[in-house]
């Protein structure tokens, strides 16, 4: 045997982990370009380095005027954390009870193509904006206060809820489908006797899920005048009444966490 | 057993839920429609703005034709921007949430103490609406992309710190063990028994996270923390409408784009 072949065969022997993608060339390669990119995105950036400078001192400033949070004003806090709650849970139910005909619509094996490309342009449509941006035009639209929060978290409940639906009825088994229509059922009794026992669990769990979120949103809407704490909140930030400010996250950070907990209980049973 | 017993245990019409199951579920139905009804109640909403909404909503559609594309340059520069945001931002994510994300899982935690630590700070960075945090780093670090960068690399430390934890958690542990029989260090174990496990992971939740990053750095700038919402808020509140069209529209094409590269790819390494 000769030298050469014998390294050749070593190499081969030598152990190494597996990398995910195989080729060195390609693996440098992406690695080297997301780095360039990354370096060519922070020299971009629009950035007054002076004032970005003083931020470690104003962290410091505002760490001293947040300790200790101010709880004096329980009873604002309160009233606006429930007026967050009513509002997710309002939009919760509008978007369970909306989504289930989006939802049936958006499903390919249900309905005529045109139906659904209307019911998924409308998700899709729904889905890109973010809440906010919603909520803005909702206030343009009705006004300040928390009908253009509920309206907000029902559009995005609605398109959640309804993509979810579509998928759990597309991935179903179309043998129950055939058999149930090969009784010559009428479409409501395919959703009542075949659609709903398979996706009914699946649809509250989600929307338990749905309001969890909601509730995380409910919090914010209200930056941009749509009701709710966040309102509140944005308001102490721009007096600089940073102790309550503080006092306002935590109760966010509680309220949230007690959402999740909640939520993962019922999903839990509904398993 | 008699016919009555036999005829109660074996009913003509078969049932899918026990009388109780049925009383239960019906039960849980009427107390979310009563909270629902006194969420409403309370609340107070004045339905009779919806007399005029569609006419509103109507007269925004009709003052937002034809689109004023004079503007795209404009759009294109500030959008970038946006982009530039979401993805250092999430570059800062994987950094920080890669080691809180193995002091959260039970596995590779050195004690109690640090888990909850870690698990807190997970808790508290994902309960904060990404606009939240950028309300305070505006604070800190004044209006600008800097704090739209931090803002949402501090969001994105619990989702991803969260998913990446279960992941560590999840692991085989025979790989695991089979490292640790070998002599090796506890670094040697991290770096060669668990990491390539939860890699695919680490991968497919960044590149998932950016995509969602890609949609709230869109809003930031409603805060003042740089990007696009900056031009969109002032754009709406002159009612330049026109121009809104424009900026909605690249919006929506931005986050369609990322929404589908990062299904690509989340599709490759899966």
């Amino acid at each position: 045997m000769t030298a050469p072949a014998e390294t050749e065969s070593a190499r081969r022997l030598e152990w190494h982990t597996l990398k995910l993608i195989e080729n060195p060339v390609t693996r440098y390669g992406l690695m080297a370009g997301v780095l360039i990119y990354l370096f060519w995105a922070l020299g971009s950036l629009d950035v007054d380095w002076n004032r970005v400078s003083q931020g470690v001192v104003r962290t410091g400033n505002m760490f001293d005027r947040m300790f200790p949070p101010d709880f004096s004003r329980s009873e604002l806090l309160i009233r606006e954390v429930v007026v967050s709650v009513q509002m997710a849970l309002a939009a919760s139910f509008f978007g369970m009870i909306l989504a289930v005909p989006i939802g049936l619509c958006a499903a390919v094996n249900l309905v005529p193509r045109p139906v659904y490309l209307v019911a998924r342009a409308i998700i899709i449509l729904s889905r890109t904006f973010h809440e906010i941006i919603w909520a803005i035009f909702f206030v343009k639209i009705v006004g300040f206060g928390p009908l253009a929060g509920v309206l907000t978290l029902t559009i995005a409940s609605v398109s959640f809820i309804s993509k979810m639906l579509a998928e759990d009825v597309e991935n179903m088994p179309p043998e129950q489908l055939e058999a149930v229509r090969a009784t010559g059922a009428s479409f409501p009794k395919l959703l009542i006797y075949c659609i709903s026992p398979q996706a009914l669990p699946r649809y509250l769990g989600v929307s338990i899920y749905r309001l969890d979120a909601n509730i995380r949103h409910s919090t914010v809407v209200g930056i941009v005048g749509a009701g709710g704490i966040g309102q509140v909140l944005a308001a102490t930030f721009s007096r600089y009444d940073y102790d309550f400010s503080l006092a306002i996250l935590l109760t966010i950070i509680a309220l949230v966490f007690l959402g999740e907990i909640f939520s993962n209980w019922a999903r839990g049973k509904l398993r | 057993m008699s016919p009555a017993e036999h005829a109660l245990k074996y009913p003509e019409i078969w049932r899918r839920f026990s009388p109780r199951q049925t009383l239960i579920r019906y039960a849980w139905y009427v107390g979310a429609v009563f909270v629902v009804a006194w969420s409403l109640h309370n609340l107070d909403l004045p339905w009779q703005y919806f007399a005029d909404a569609h006419e509103q909503a109507l007269d925004l559609l009709v003052r937002m034709v034809p689109p004023d594309w004079d503007i795209l340059e404009e759009v294109v520069a500030i959008m970038l921007e946006t982009i530039n945001i979401a993805t250092l931002g999430t570059a800062i994510t994987v950094v920080i949430a890669f080691p809180i994300a193995f002091l959260a899982a039970r596995n590779t935690t050195f004690n109690t103490t640090t888990w909850a630590i870690a698990r807190f700070i997970l808790v508290a960075s994902r309960s904060i609406n990404t606009v939240v945090w950028g309300l305070l780093f505006v604070a800190i670090f004044g209006p600008g992309p800097v704090a739209g960068i931090w803002a949402i690399a501090f969001r994105s430390i619990g989702f991803l710190g969260k998913l990446v934890a279960e992941a560590i958690e999840e692991i085989d542990e025979g790989t695991v063990e089979a490292i640790e029989a070998t002599g090796a260090s506890r670094l040697q174990v991290l770096w060669i028994g668990i990491l390539p496990q939860v890699l695919p992971v680490i991968y497919g939740t960044t590149v998932y996270r950016w995509d969602i990053n890609i949609r709230e750095s869109t809003v930031l700038g409603f805060v003042g923390a740089g990007g696009i919402g900056i031009l969109l808020y002032s754009t709406m509140n002159l009612f330049r409408w026109e121009q809104v069209s424009v900026l909605l529209v690249s919006i929506f094409a931005v986050v369609v784009v990322s929404e589908f590269v990062s299904a690509a790819v989340r599709q490759r390494i899966t």
